[in-house]
């Protein structure tokens, strides 16, 4: 299949007074037109930084691009200008952000904020852009769009703020759309609403997403393919069923087996991993979850384990993927 | 893994007599208007009139979306605010009505554990300070030396290193504050602990290393929880009973399995829809039906039943009267006319 997307080697590094953070330390992975990716981890394993480096939205200094290529359409973004690259953010790459509080001008009507993107990428009029505005605004199921457009985000709820972004990213019908954390700041019954707007919209429109989440029921809804990022890099890598119903990295198991699930008897204990995160700038030449692994052996200190194929299009990064399953005790 | 202990509670034979009873609970906070002379010109109506009992090393679990009032009911049984009407009795004496002197006492019985492992930690204390700290003003160590060793005894027991009795809360990771947290819930023995999504902050692999020791306490030091959590997964994980709030009131209230197999009320029953499932051969069966609109203000509430304007059964009677609060099984108490 053509790739719409693909991201070689990247590498972002922070270099900060206490040592150089890799926070996403040589990642690759591809997107197809129209397919949905979602890359799960936890904080500080950075899924964010991997995707903010996508749309070069890293502050420099303290953060560098180290190394790798992001190839979209075949143009490597890294390589562009700055005036290029402002002319791919929010017409051929749009982006939705956690916070709908914040990633919103307070001082801007939702109008204004709508066509701005609008005027300056498809070069058409105000009242032009209007249109697209008040159109793209019921496409997100808002209600009394020409209102609304008179309204500022302070009257807006938390959901209604992440419809607006929704119909921001969507504005100049981008191929790609990246959604760092879309629903974590919402309620559930909201949540679903807006995972199912984004899913139609996505299928409807053929438009490809990258969505960054650590709610492994998000992405079990929600992506074609999955990507499970630990300490910069990712770990393991699959369609959505290989991940879940044929893990094959600790982390990912692990990660599995510490969520109650709403189908599953009640009164079986948790089996969460134990100890905390590793500190990025204090990583050695061993496998970064080797601290917390329960299939680690010595091997495992001695090098980085690379991700090879475990099954058709299903890769992970562990010396001892053999021995990973899920009827494996995690306690063996 | 199942322990014989958790399934009996988890049927509720062996609980013993009623810990707490909140009655005809409500708590209106005044808007005002006018920055000298302040007029009321609004309430908003955090808990509209609530009642329900918990039983001693019973766990009930209090369930909603922002804004339904779960936390203001957990702060009002804390005394932390003070409600506008209604009883709230614990072990017989109704703390609304006691005075300050006479709530201390109490205080030492009921802790709570807070939201956010930031900001409810004093981060000029050391960890042994802050946990040593209920025990000096509710005086149970007077002794220097014997209050340290409880210190030590504490973080070990929540899994921390005793060593870090001197460290300072930035010094540790969000999970680790959060075990410091239940540790000084724990430092003057109480019997009831209020937990206010007090693993809600936390990423998923600490998350359930904290839940985990939370159950362990339970079953260690028979304590008694009111779990408040918007999370429904941990809820059915933790709770054997479970009350669901909208917009200040409970909807519904049964076993966690009563209502996790067998919701009634149709609020309950979009939650749990609207929750997705980590699994993607299961997610790709569910029709995912979407309950429609948003929570209405709390300042102005739909009158009769509020939940109304977004369910799916309301019929015309819905509109004007407030459904009855009401037992339509043994144990299972659903607020709604059409059920």
């Amino acid at each position: 299949m053509e790739k719409l997307l693909e991201v070689k080697g990247l590498k972002t590094h922070f270099f900060t007074s206490g040592g150089v953070v890799k926070a996403v330390d040589g990642i690759s992975y591809d997107v197809a037109p129209g397919e949905t990716v979602a890359v799960v981890g936890e904080s500080g394993c950075g899924k964010s930084v991997g995707a903010m480096s996508i749309l070069r939205l890293i502050p420099d200094p303290p953060g560098k691009n180290m190394g790798g290529e992001i190839l979209f359409q075949g143009r490597d973004l890294l390589e562009l200008s700055d005036a290029e690259m402002r002319d791919i953010r929010g017409r051929d790459i749009g982006m939705i952000f956690q916070e709908p509080m914040t990633s919103l001008n307070p001082v801007l009507s939702i109008g204004r904020q709508l066509t701005e993107t609008v005027e300056h990428h498809l070069k058409v009029s105000r009242k032009q852009a209007m249109e697209r505005a008040i159109e793209l605004l019921g496409l997100v199921g808002i209600s009394e769009p020409e209102r609304r457009l008179k309204q500022y985000p302070h009257h807006l709820s938390g959901g209604m703020r992440q419809r607006v972004m929704i119909a921001m990213s969507l504005a100049c019908e981008p191929k790609l759309i990246i959604a760092d954390e879309p629903t974590t700041a919402l309620d559930v019954t909201i949540q679903a609403q807006i995972l199912e707007l984004m899913k139609n919209l996505t299928r409807e429109l053929g438009v490809a997403m990258i969505i960054i989440t650590h709610n492994l029921g998000v992405v079990a809804r929600y992506a074609d393919r999955v990507n499970v990022m630990y300490a910069g890099r990712i770990v393991e890598s699959g369609t959505a069923e290989e991940i879940y119903h044929n893990p094959k990295h600790p982390y990912t198991l692990a990660l599995l087996r510490s969520v109650p699930r709403m189908d599953q008897p009640r009164g079986a204990k948790l089996e969460p991993v134990d100890g905390q995160p590793p500190d990025l700038t204090k990583l050695d030449g061993g496998c970064a979850f080797r601290p917390r692994c329960r299939f680690a052996t010595e091997s495992c200190a001695q090098a980085q384990p690379v991700l090879e194929e475990v099954a058709p299009a299903h890769i992970s990064a562990c010396f001892e993927k053999d021995r990973v399953g899920l009827t494996a005790g995690v306690t063996a | 893994m199942t322990t014989d202990s958790t399934l009996e509670r988890a049927a509720g034979t062996n609980l013993g007599e009623t810990l707490v009873q909140v009655r005809d609970l409500k708590m209106f906070f005044p808007v005002t208007e006018g920055a000298i002379i302040p007029r009321v010109i609004a309430h908003v109506k955090a808990v509209n009139g609530i009642s329900f009992d918990i039983k001693k090393g019973e766990t009930l679990g209090l369930v909603g979306e922002s804004g339904c009032g779960k936390t203001t009911t957990g702060r009002c049984m804390l005394q932390l605010e003070t409600a506008t009407e209604g009883a709230i009795y614990y072990d017989g004496q109704d703390l609304t009505k006691l005075t300050k002197q006479e709530m201390r006492p109490l205080r030492q019985r009921i802790q709570v554990i807070f939201q956010d492992p930031y900001s409810s930690l004093n981060p000029r204390m050391k960890i042994g300070e802050i946990i040593s700290e209920p025990m000096m003003v509710h005086k149970t160590e007077p002794d220097a030396a014997a209050r340290d060793k409880r210190v030590r005894e504490l973080l070990a027991v929540c899994g921390l290193n005793p060593k870090f009795a001197d460290r300072y809360p930035h010094e540790m990771s969000g999970g680790q504050r959060q075990r410091v947290g239940i540790a000084r819930a724990l430092a003057v023995r109480p019997e009831f602990i209020i937990c206010d999504e007090a693993v809600s902050a936390l990423d998923v692999s600490i998350q359930a290393q904290v839940i985990n020791l939370l159950e362990d306490l339970r079953d260690e030091y028979d304590l008694t929880y009111l779990f408040i959590s918007h999370d429904l997964s941990v809820v059915r994980h933790l709770c054997q009973r479970v009350a669901v709030m909208y917009l200040g009131n409970i909807v519904e209230l049964a076993e966690t399995d009563e209502l996790f197999d067998n919701p009634m009320h149709p609020y309950t029953q979009a939650l749990l829809e609207a929750v997705p499932i980590p699994d993607p051969t299961i997610e790709k069966a569910r029709a995912h039906r979407v309950i429609t609109g948003e929570i209405p203000s709390p300042m102005n509430p739909p009158p009769g039943c509020v939940f109304h304007p977004r369910c799916g059964i309301a019929v015309d009677e819905c509109k004007k009267l407030v459904p009855e609060f009401r037992e339509v099984k043994p144990g299972h108490w659903v607020a709604c006319s059409q059920v």
